[in-house]
Formats: structure tokens, C-alpha cells, sequence
């Protein structure tokens, strides 16, 4: 196989953490809150999910704990966000530093362990065909759920009773709370949504990716994704485009980095963090200073009593 | 549910005092549950955390030795949060603060005058305000988050430094150690006593701090970088410019964060080094909030957080506790500060079945 | 939340009943809709409704009349399921109920329309119905329906437009669709028509007309006397959360209804016709591209105001109003073309503090949040508009015993009631505030005041003061530009009129040569279509 669909082939690998982040957050925003702590649920799954593989031997389970960390972090951003009307970039950030901080604990002990990939999906014949086959059937199966989750979300948020409360809730929140509906809970629920998400993505990077656990392994990456999430300006395909994007400029700094092509090391690692804000600003010279979101974004909603 | 948060009419000025002291003891509690889990006995951390710093006479320095950059950077940020603005990225000003002192260090290797300090502390505090102001006016021009670009330029600004020191301004003489050349005696920031550690960068964040007190209480700019963060179109309406007041408020934010870097590198470190923070500006977010933003409240704050911090490294030997513990303290005292906040603006309330 | 017994839950039916209403009976079983007894409400120590009484029989148009804080949208938002009373009874059909939330307000056959809607602006109209609506999506058989009956009342809608392209009048039409479709038996309309032109209100009491004929009871909250007394038969008077009585409005004089709303009789404001004295603002040809989006472009105005001349200027929301009020007060919008004189000085380019330097005051429509900081004291508050050479000893420093003593006089002046002396603005009442807001800009005694909404919300003895300071400062020899939804407040205070329509504006014509048909034919249809029509 020539190198550049191996170039490819990892793209993927890279972009999924991202777009499951990003899809988590994406519902999150779309109902009217701004969670900042991305990060700080990704490195908690990627934590703990490594931790209960090695405890318990199953990547089931192992799955099953990241997301159910980034979950656990989520009710807690839920509980001062939405129920303590607190304010929403502050607990974020709580959330990012305090993530970070069980995840780095927790994982001491683990630190140096390796373990077996979670294998990737083979099909007879078909996964065989000729560069297609490894590129359609041969792939992980969080890609395949990443990719199935992006239409799922995009279909429930357009055609479904519950899609249309979101996102009504995310418009005016003031507007759904007359009509009856739960505008709290519909709002914990995303919330909870998005925290599986981040664990989940969490989880792949240190079960998948690498796979072994490092501290500070997410290196941005929940960051990078609530910048891919503005970056799509709330449209779906734009997610999953953006998460290969970004995906893309990540390996090629590794590829470049093992190619060795004279530009130093770290240049190339800032690759990521220069294309973000590179990207938000094409974003902000294409479409000047549209808010995109309604005045109640990121508001907290407490009704008269 | 039950229980219901409600506005409450009137705040009384004793309760706002108080919010951040029970805040405090509410995150200590639940860090001993942490440390409880962890197989730690609390009472015994409680000692080693926030005890044993105070009564040692060799912690003192070094407490006021961290809590230095800390105060330096917090009260920068405090006018950023009060005009909502989130400068996020003081860890990357202060980075940038370091290096382009740091630079001025090495250029004038040898010189030995006496505007060789000057001029590092005027590099690094034009470093941190030209860090600083590139979020604002990618905010200001392009409506570019200023979290986001914040964040992202702490990771360019860290692997800027992490080349400059393996790459062009590494000391060969040093063999294969990643550093600079240790400064000049004329290059460094003279103790404030004679053969102690703490250096003339705590006698600037005390100045920094009687100043921004003065100009955020007194001063029409410090009532329009209130007004802008509270609420945004009466301050257009007061005649002020929402786009300086970002700008301003990150430079000061820059700025401040640019000296707390150069005066812990000329101060302390005597060189650059690939890491020369260990988080202190993220560490300065939760400072500001302790302090509730007022300046008073931060120097106190500081002074508190630099004690846990000396805890945690004296916890890595006496309970084999890992560093990060300190750090899930902070992110649970944020969040204490913030439920803190929710229940001085609000009340419980049972709500009838 | 509570668990709501099922059987506490009444099944919408079909109910056919024959009745004559004579308000002021007493209440016949039969008849009656829906009864409150004893309604209590207490937020704080602040008593929003105090042993309250409403009683609303079928078929009937029934107004709840009240001032501003009367404790009007407390007793609805307690007959729709958004509050809790404290102590009280609600029976329905004869049944006592508990009301729990709004899907179980609606599960009885209690439909509202808000004063501010409940719409989503960034939704098509037809997600905003569905979500008023229980468990359907926007479906196309929803779609069928709705468009099935407004064809039936004569509500016209267009399905697929975004909320936010729409005027208030089709944002009204929506409402009144979405809570028709769950076919209630009482609709209650929260001031339906502070938003809409006299045409567009004619044709509202034209729809409920049609829906009262076939057995819906509406209960109507107003404040306008005129309305109430052609349209309802029934009215029960609120004043200070305290119940005043139930009357039949047909049998009372606009005076009386006041009287009791009020508790005290308001004084007409004294206004001798003026002519304008050297025009001390000259728009000509004054075209400006709106900051916002979705705001309304304003094309080639011309208008001239006089010294000691109050010229007001109509219009429906989204006409063009606070374009133009921002325009003036410098605070957004990019002048694309024209002229905008300031007593002979162009201003065009200048800032808001350049105006204000220039003898210019601006008085914005919302007072807490944008003209002044909600959590700021008021002596903190005067440095939004206060020259700096007032407000500060020089070097930015601020001068906090000279705001201080500013404030007093500004609470002597214009009685100004508060709990302390120096309260934040959040504190004080709507009437208050905006007296404090008004005062603030009258008391630098300004050659040109622009005021937008200037008694918007505001009770009547508040609105009637800041009316009259208005009229005093033009006798004074200010020149002033009002710019107002209120026609009532227009025809009471204007010397000159003219209407916004689509960012065009009409000729200014003196009041009394307008009337009010004039004026409402201006506002739905502008300047050019009202001729046509004429």
C-alpha cells in the first residue's frame, strides 16, 4: 500500500476522536448552552476507560467507563450550569481543571502499561478488495458509529418531535419554558449527551489511537473540538468535515515529524493549535461578526417562583 | 424537584464577604473525601496541605515566592472577567513575557549595564500585551472567539519556547541539557532581602494590585470595564467603546502576565528553560475568583493558593500523593466558588410536593 | 413536581350551553368557566396578588384591567399553570383543580397568548406551532390543519417563513393559531393589541368575534379603557395585587374604569400647542444600514424639529423605530447617505459623546440594561450620561460626592420613590426608574432630546409626570423627538406627527390635522399604499 492511503487511513484514526467530541457539543450548543469543558471529560474517559481495560481485560467495559466519565463530569457541569444558574464558561473551565486533575491522578499507576488495540472490522472478501476495501470495511468500529452518529443527530435535531424541542429550547428558552416545556432537564440530558460523547472520544484515544495512557494525552483536542464545532456554525456536515480537516493536520504533522523534512519538531506540533485559530478567522473574514447564536446563548435559565 | 433556586431580593454585603471563605472550607472538605478515597487520612493532608506551609519558616519564602506570578496574573485577569472578557491564555503571556525578556538576557550576555534588567522587564511585559492583544483584536476585527485563541496560543507560545531553548538559544557549554546560559548577575532581579529567595517581582504585584484597586474603583475606566461586562449596551449607551475596553483589558491582562514571566524567569530561574510555569497562569483563573475580582481579594487569594501549592509538593514526599492532587482542589474550589456564588444571589427553596 | 391526579383532569369535549351574560350576577353553577377564590401570591415580601377573585363563564369576553404591577400577569401566569399560589382555590366546570404547568393548564382547555411572545425566531412558523402543540413534530398533516383554520377565522399565515422576517401582527396570528388548534375553551390574551395598528386590532376583535359566536370564553388583559369597554362584557379590576371589583364595562365611562384602575384620578397633561422655533435637528435624505441583520434599513428620511416643538414619530415594531433611534444617539448603524444636522452642526460623523456634547440627550426604550447597569447604584448610574467634566475631578478620577448630590436633587425633582437612597437600579420600580432615566437627561437641560418609548410599561401616574416634564422642557425651548407605539401617548403630547412604515417615514403633519385612522392607516400600509387606499 503506497504511503499516502496510509496518510489517509490514519486521518480517519485521528479525526474521530474529534468528531465524536464535536457531536457531543454540537448538541449541547443547540440547546442553548455553552459547555467549555470539552477537554476535561475527554481526558477523563481517556483515563479511566484506559484504567478499568487493564483492571478488567474487557474493551467493553473499558468503553462503558469513558463514556460513563465523561458523563459522570457532565452531570456535575448540569448541576452548577443549569440547576445553580452559574456561569457556564467558568464551570467549564472548573470542569477542564478538575478532569484533568482526576485523570492525571487516576492514571498514575498506569502510566507506561500497554495494551492491544481494539481490533478493526474484517470482512471476508470485501475488506479485502484493493484500497477500498481497507478504506469502507476495514476501519474501527468507533469510525463507523462517529460517521453513524453524525447522520443519526443530524436526522433526530431536523425531523423529530424531541429535535425540534431542542433546538426551540436553544432559541428562546424563556419562549419553551411558557409553552411547558422542561427547559432544565432537556438541557441536562444534552449535556449528559455530550459528556458520553467526549468520554467516548476519550476512551478512543487511549484504547485506539495510541493505545497505552499518558497525562495530558488529549493535548487540546476538546478545545479543538468546540473550535470545530463554531467552525461549522451549526451544520452537520460541516462537523464531520471539519473533524477530518483538523484531523488531516495532525497526521500530517506526525508524518512530516517520522519524514523528517528539516522544519523542527515543534513547529509542526503547532500545527493544530495555528490551523484553529487559522480557521476561525477565515471563518470570521467569510461571514463578519455573524452571531450565530440567539442573546439567551450560554444565559442561564431559572424560572420565576 | 424539590428543591428550587430563588432570586433573592437583597444581598446583604456580609454574605458576598463570606461566599469565598465558605467556599474555601466547602472544597476542603470535599478534598479530604478525595484524599479519603485515595487512602490518605484527611486530617493528616489538611496538616501537610495548609498547616505545615505556614508554620515552617523556609515554606514562608517560598510562598510568597509562588504566589508572586499568581497575584501578578490574577489581578490582570480580573479586569478581563470583569468586562467578560476570558483571557484564558495568561499561561501563553506568560510564557511569551519570559522568552522575549529571557531573549533580552542572552543578547546582552556580558554587557552587564544597568538597563540590561529595565530592558528585560520592558520585553517581557511588551511580549505578554502583544500576546495578549492578539485574541482581542482577532475578537474585535473578526469576532473571533477569544477562548478559543486564547487557549490555542498558550500551546504555540509553550513549543515556541520548547525550540527556542533545544534549538538556537540552548548553551552548548551545557552538553546535551535543554536550557539557555544562566544570566548575568546584571541580568537578574535582585532579592529583596539580602541571600533570601523572594526577589523585587513580589514589591511589583503588590504595587499592580493598589493600582488596579485605585483605577477599578475610582477611575471612569475601571466604571466602563464593569459596564461592558455587565451590560454591554448601557455601557455603548455610557459612551464607551466596547472594542478598547477588550483591547485595554487584555493588554493590562498581557501585560501583567508578561512581567509575572519575566520576573519568574530573572528572578528565580536565572535562565530559560523549556517549561518555565508550572500552570500558573491557569492556577491565576482560580485565584481571580477566589479574590471575587476585587484586587484586596486577590492578594489574600494568593497568598492561599501558593500555600497549597507548597503543600502539594511536600504531599509528593510525606503521603505519596501525586502533584495533581492540587489540582483537582482547584478545579473543586471553582466549583464551590461558583455554587458559592448561586446561593449569595439565590436561595433554596422547598417547593410544596 | 406534583404528581396531578387523573381525575382532577377534565376531557375536552364539546359543549354546547345557551347563556345570557349580565355581568355582576352572581355566578350561576352553570354557566361559569372557571373560578378563582382567594388567590394569594407573594414573592419576597412583596404581595402580588392578595385574595383575589375571578369568575369567567362560558362564551364571554371577559377583560382583567389593571396598571402596570397590579398583579395582572401574576393571577394569569397562576390560571396558566406557571405559578403556584400560595393560598387560594381554582375550580373548573365546577371541579376544583390544581393547575400544576402549563400542559396541564392545557389538558383543561386553557390556551394563552403572551404579551411578549412565546416564539422561536430562528424556527419556521410551522415548528413555532408544533411546539406549542403536545407530541407532534412539524408534520405536513399539522401543516393541513393550521392552514385549515386560520382560512376559517381569517388569520393569515405563511407556514414556511422564519419567525424573525415577521411583523408583530403576523407573530400575534401565529400565537392565536397555535393555541387554537388545541381547541380551548378559554383564550386568554395577554395585551393583545399594545403591538398592532387600530387596523390590525379591528381585525383581532373581528376573529374573536367569530370564536366567541361559537362558545370560546376570552379573558382579555388591557390596559386600553376604549377596547375593554366595546369589546368585553365583563371586567374585574386589579389594583396594587388587591381585587377592586367585577363590573360590566359597557355600563362604565372610560373615566370611572380609570379611576378604579388607578385608585386616584390622573391629571390630563397641560400641553400648549407649540410651532417649532429654529430646527435644532435636520434630517435630509438620512438613508443608514442597520448593524443588526435582521434589522430594518431606513431610507431617505426627512424630518426637521423645531426649538420648543415635540414631533413624534408612530410606528409598529420593526418599522424602523430603534434603527432610528440608534442612528441618532450615534450608537449603530452606518449612515449610507443624506444629511443629519444637529443645530447646524452635521453629526453625521460624530459619536454618541460628541452629540451629547453638542446639547444633544438620548433617552433609549429599555431602561434596565441599556440605559442603565441593573446592578449599579444610581449615583453610579449618572456616569452613562453625565458630561465628564461633571462627573469626574479631572484624569478619569470619579467625583463620588458630586454624583451623589446630582442624585439627591434628581429625586427631589422628579419624586422619584425608592427603598433607599441610593438603590440599584434593578431595585427600583419601571415608573420610578424610568422617571430616574428621563429626569437624568432632562436635568442637563438639552437643546435636542430624543426619547424612544418614553412610557413604555410604566403606571399611569408615572407616565402622566414624565409626559408633562416632557411638555415642560419643549415650553422650555428644547427642541424633541418622541418616538412611540403609543398612540394615545402620540396624540397627548405631539406637536407634529409622522409614521415609520418599512423604514420609510411620512410626511409630519401637525396633530391636529391627524386623526387616528390616519395614523394607523400609516402604520400598516405607508405613506404611498395609505394614498392609494385613501
Amino acid at each position: 500500500m503506497s504511503f499516502a492511503f496510509l496518510v489517509f487511513l490514519s486521518i480517519i484514526t485521528a479525526a474521530t476522536p474529534l468528531l465524536l467530541a464535536a457531536l457531543g457539543e454540537h448538541v449541547v450548543e443547540k440547546s442553548g448552552v455553552l459547555n467549555l469543558g470539552v477537554e476535561g471529560m475527554m481526558i477523563m474517559g481517556a483515563s479511566l476507560g484506559f484504567a478499568v481495560a487493564i483492571l478488567t481485560g474487557s474493551s467493553v467495559l473499558a468503553i462503558g467507563a469513558g463514556i460513563g466519565a465523561g458523563m459522570t463530569l457532565a452531570g456535575l457541569f448540569a448541576l452548577f450550569a443549569v440547576w445553580g444558574a452559574a456561569n457556564q464558561v467558568a464551570s467549564g473551565l472548573a470542569l477542564t481543571i478538575l478532569g484533568t486533575g482526576v485523570a492525571n491522578v487516576a492514571g498514575v499507576s498506569f502510566i507506561g502499561m500497554k495494551r492491544e488495540t481494539i481490533p478493526s472490522l474484517s470482512i471476508p472478501y470485501l475488506t479485502d478488495i484493493p484500497f477500498l476495501g481497507r478504506l469502507l470495511f476495514g476501519q474501527d468500529p468507533f469510525v463507523y458509529a462517529s460517521l453513524a452518529l453524525a447522520l443519526g443527530i443530524s436526522w433526530w435535531l431536523g425531523s423529530t418531535r424531541g429535535g425540534l424541542v431542542l433546538r426551540g429550547i436553544g432559541d428562546n428558552h424563556s419562549s419553551a419554558h411558557a409553552l411547558g416545556h422542561d427547559v432544565r432537564v432537556v438541557r441536562t440530558l444534552a449535556i449528559l449527551f455530550g459528556g458520553g460523547c467526549a468520554g467516548l472520544a476519550g476512551a478512543y484515544l487511549s484504547l485506539i489511537y495510541t493505545p497505552f495512557w499518558s497525562p495530558g494525552m488529549t493535548a487540546g483536542r476538546g478545545w479543538i473540538a468546540l473550535a470545530i464545532v463554531v467552525f461549522a456554525g451549526g451544520r452537520v456536515w460541516r462537523l464531520v468535515l471539519g473533524a477530518y480537516l483538523f484531523g488531516g493536520m495532525s497526521m500530517l504533522q506526525l508524518h512530516a515529524q517520522a519524514g523528517a523534512i528539516g522544519i523542527p519538531a515543534q513547529f509542526l506540533s503547532s500545527l493544530p493549535y495555528v490551523a484553529t485559530i487559522l480557521a476561525l478567522v477565515l471563518l470570521g473574514l467569510r461571514e463578519r461578526r455573524s452571531q450565530g447564536n440567539g442573546t439567551m446563548f450560554a444565559k442561564p435559565f431559572i424560572p420565576d417562583r | 424537584m424539590p428543591l428550587e433556586l430563588a432570586a433573592r431580593a437583597h444581598v446583604s454585603p456580609l454574605r458576598t464577604a463570606l461566599t469565598p471563605a465558605l467556599s474555601f472550607a466547602a472544597a476542603l472538605l470535599l478534598g479530604g473525601l478525595v484524599v479519603w478515597l485515595m487512602g490518605r487520612s484527611p486530617v493528616k493532608a489538611f496538616d501537610v496541605y495548609l498547616i505545615q506551609p505556614l508554620t515552617q519558616g523556609w515554606a514562608i519564602q517560598e510562598i510568597f515566592l509562588k504566589a508572586t506570578p499568581l497575584l501578578l496574573i490574577a489581578i490582570g485577569l480580573s479586569f478581563c472577567y470583569r468586562a467578560d472578557r476570558w483571557n484564558i491564555g495568561a499561561e501563553g503571556q506568560f510564557v511569551m513575557g519570559g522568552l522575549c525578556g529571557g531573549g533580552v538576557a542572552i543578547a546582552c550576555q556580558g554587557i552587564g549595564a544597568w538597563w540590561v534588567l529595565p530592558l528585560m522587564l520592558s520585553a517581557g511585559i511588551l511580549g505578554g500585551m502583544a500576546y495578549g492583544a492578539l485574541p482581542a483584536v482577532l475578537r474585535n476585527r473578526l469576532g473571533v472567539s477569544e477562548i478559543l485563541s486564547s487557549l490555542m496560543l498558550v500551546y504555540v507560545a509553550q513549543l515556541l519556547l520548547d525550540w527556542l531553548v533545544r534549538g538556537p538559544w540552548r548553551d552548548r557549554k551545557a552538553f546535551n541539557m535543554p536550557q539557555s546560559i544562566t544570566f548575568d548577575p546584571a541580568a537578574t532581579l535582585p532579592a529583596l532581602l539580602p541571600g533570601g529567595r523572594v526577589h523585587w517581582g513580589l514589591v511589583f504585584a503588590l504595587l499592580a494590585a493598589l493600582v488596579a484597586w485605585y483605577v477599578l474603583s475610582r477611575t471612569v475606566f475601571g466604571f466602563a470595564v464593569r459596564a461592558t461586562g455587565e451590560a454591554p449596551k448601557a455601557a455603548r449607551f455610557g459612551g464607551f467603546d466596547a472594542q478598547r475596553v477588550t483591547l485595554t483589558t487584555f493588554l493590562i491582562s498581557g501585560g501583567l502576565a508578561g512581567l509575572a514571566g519575566i520576573a519568574e524567569v530573572a528572578g528565580q530561574i536565572r535562565q530559560l528553560q523549556p517549561v518555565i510555569s508550572p500552570g500558573y497562569g491557569f492556577t491565576a483563573i482560580i485565584v481571580a475568583f477566589l479574590g471575587r475580582l476585587s484586587p484586596p481579594g486577590i492578594v489574600l487569594a494568593s497568598v492561599v493558593m501558593a500555600v497549597i501549592l507548597i503543600g502539594a509538593e511536600n504531599a509528593q514526599i510525606a503521603l505519596k500523593l501525586p502533584l495533581d492532587v492540587a489540582m483537582i482542589f482547584q478545579g473543586l474550589l471553582l466549583f464551590c466558588l461558583l455554587g458559592g456564588e448561586a446561593l449569595t444571589r439565590h436561595r433554596l427553596v422547598w417547593m410544596r410536593a | 413536581m406534583a404528581p396531578h391526579a387523573a381525575g382532577d383532569r377534565l376531557v375536552i369535549g364539546t359543549q354546547s350551553a345557551s347563556f345570557v351574560i349580565v355581568a355582576g350576577d352572581s355566578p350561576n353553577p352553570d354557566d361559569t368557566l372557571v373560578v378563582l377564590t382567594g388567590i394569594s401570591k407573594r414573592f419576597g415580601l412583596f404581595a402580588a396578588n392578595d385574595d383575589v377573585n375571578l369568575c369567567i363563564r362560558r362564551g364571554e369576553a371577559h377583560a382583567l384591567l389593571g396598571e402596570n404591577g397590579a398583579g395582572k400577569s401574576t393571577l394569569v401566569k397562576i390560571l396558566f399553570g406557571l405559578l403556584q399560589p400560595d393560598q387560594g382555590t381554582i375550580r373548573w366546570q365546577g371541579r376544583e383543580v390544581r393547575i400544576a404547568s402549563p400542559e396541564s393548564a392545557r389538558s383543561l382547555g386553557i390556551a394563552m397568548v403572551f404579551q411578549h411572545f412565546s416564539l422561536f425566531d430562528s424556527l419556521s412558523v410551522l415548528e413555532n406551532i408544533a411546539l406549542g402543540l403536545p407530541g407532534t413534530a412539524a408534520t405536513e398533516a399539522l401543516a393541513a390543519r393550521a392552514t385549515a383554520l386560520a382560512a376559517r377565522y381569517g388569520l393569515s399565515i405563511t407556514l414556511q417563513a422564519p419567525v424573525w422576517s415577521l411583523s408583530a401582527g403576523e407573530r400575534q396570528r401565529i400565537e392565536i393559531v397555535r393555541c387554537l388548534l388545541q381547541e380551548p375553551k378559554l383564550l386568554v390574551l395577554d395585551e393583545p393589541t399594545s403591538v398592532l395598528t387600530p387596523q390590525e386590532a379591528e381585525g383581532l376583535f373581528q376573529t374573536l368575534d367569530l370564536l366567541i359566536a361559537d362558545g370560546l370564553s376570552v379573558l382579555f388583559i388591557s390596559h386600553k379603557l376604549d377596547e375593554v369597554r366595546r369589546f368585553c362584557t365583563a371586567a374585574t379590576i386589579l389594583r396594587g395585587g388587591k381585587l377592586v371589583g367585577t363590573v360590566d364595562p359597557r355600563a362604565q365611562s372610560s373615566a370611572s374604569l380609570a379611576r378604579m384602575m388607578v385608585g386616584a384620578d390622573v391629571a390630563e397633561v397641560e400641553h400648549r400647542p407649540a410651532r417649532g422655533g429654529t430646527p435644532m435637528l435636520k434630517l435630509q435624505g438620512l438613508s443608514v444600514a442597520p448593524a443588526d441583520v435582521h434589522g430594518t434599513v431606513l431610507h431617505a428620511l426627512d424630518l426637521e424639529v423645531g426649538a420648543g416643538e415635540i414631533v413624534a414619530i408612530a410606528g409598529v415594531a420593526g418599522a424602523g423605530q430603534s434603527e432610528l433611534f440608534a442612528a441618532l444617539s450615534g450608537e449603530a448603524g452606518r449612515i449610507a447617505a443624506g444629511l443629519m444636522h444637529l443645530n447646524g452642526v452635521d453629526m453625521a460623523r460624530l459619536g454618541l459623546l460628541q452629540r451629547r456634547a453638542l446639547e444633544a440627550a438620548f433617552v433609549p426604550e429599555d431602561r434596565l440594561g441599556h440605559a442603565t447597569l441593573p446592578n449599579a447604584r444610581l449615583s453610579d448610574n449618572l456616569l452613562l450620561s453625565l458630561p465628564r467634566a461633571q462627573s469626574t475631578s479631572g484624569g478619569g478620577i470619579v467625583a463620588y460626592g458630586r454624583l451623589r448630590a446630582k442624585l439627591a436633587s434628581l429625586i427631589q425633582r422628579f419624586d422619584i420613590r425608592s427603598s433607599a437612597a441610593d438603590p440599584e437600579a434593578r431595585r427600583l420600580s419601571g415608573g420610578n426608574l424610568q422617571k430616574y432615566v428621563i429626569g437624568r437627561e432632562i436635568a442637563r437641560a438639552p437643546k435636542l432630546l430624543v426619547v424612544n418609548q418614553p412610557t413604555w410599561g410604566v403606571d399611569a401616574l408615572a407616565a402622566q409626570r414624565i409626559r408633562q416634564a416632557l411638555v415642560d422642557l419643549a415650553a422650555s425651548g428644547a427642541a424633541i423627538l418622541v418616538i412611540s407605539q403609543d398612540l394615545d401617548e402620540v396624540f397627548a403630547i405631539a406637536d407634529r406627527i409622522g409614521v415609520l412604515h418599512g423604514g420609510r417615514l411620512s410626511t409630519v403633519l401637525p396633530a391636529h390635522v391627524r386623526s387616528r385612522e390616519d395614523i394607523g392607516l400609516l402604520m400598516t400600509l405607508g405613506e404611498r399604499a395609505a394614498q392609494h387606499a385613501a
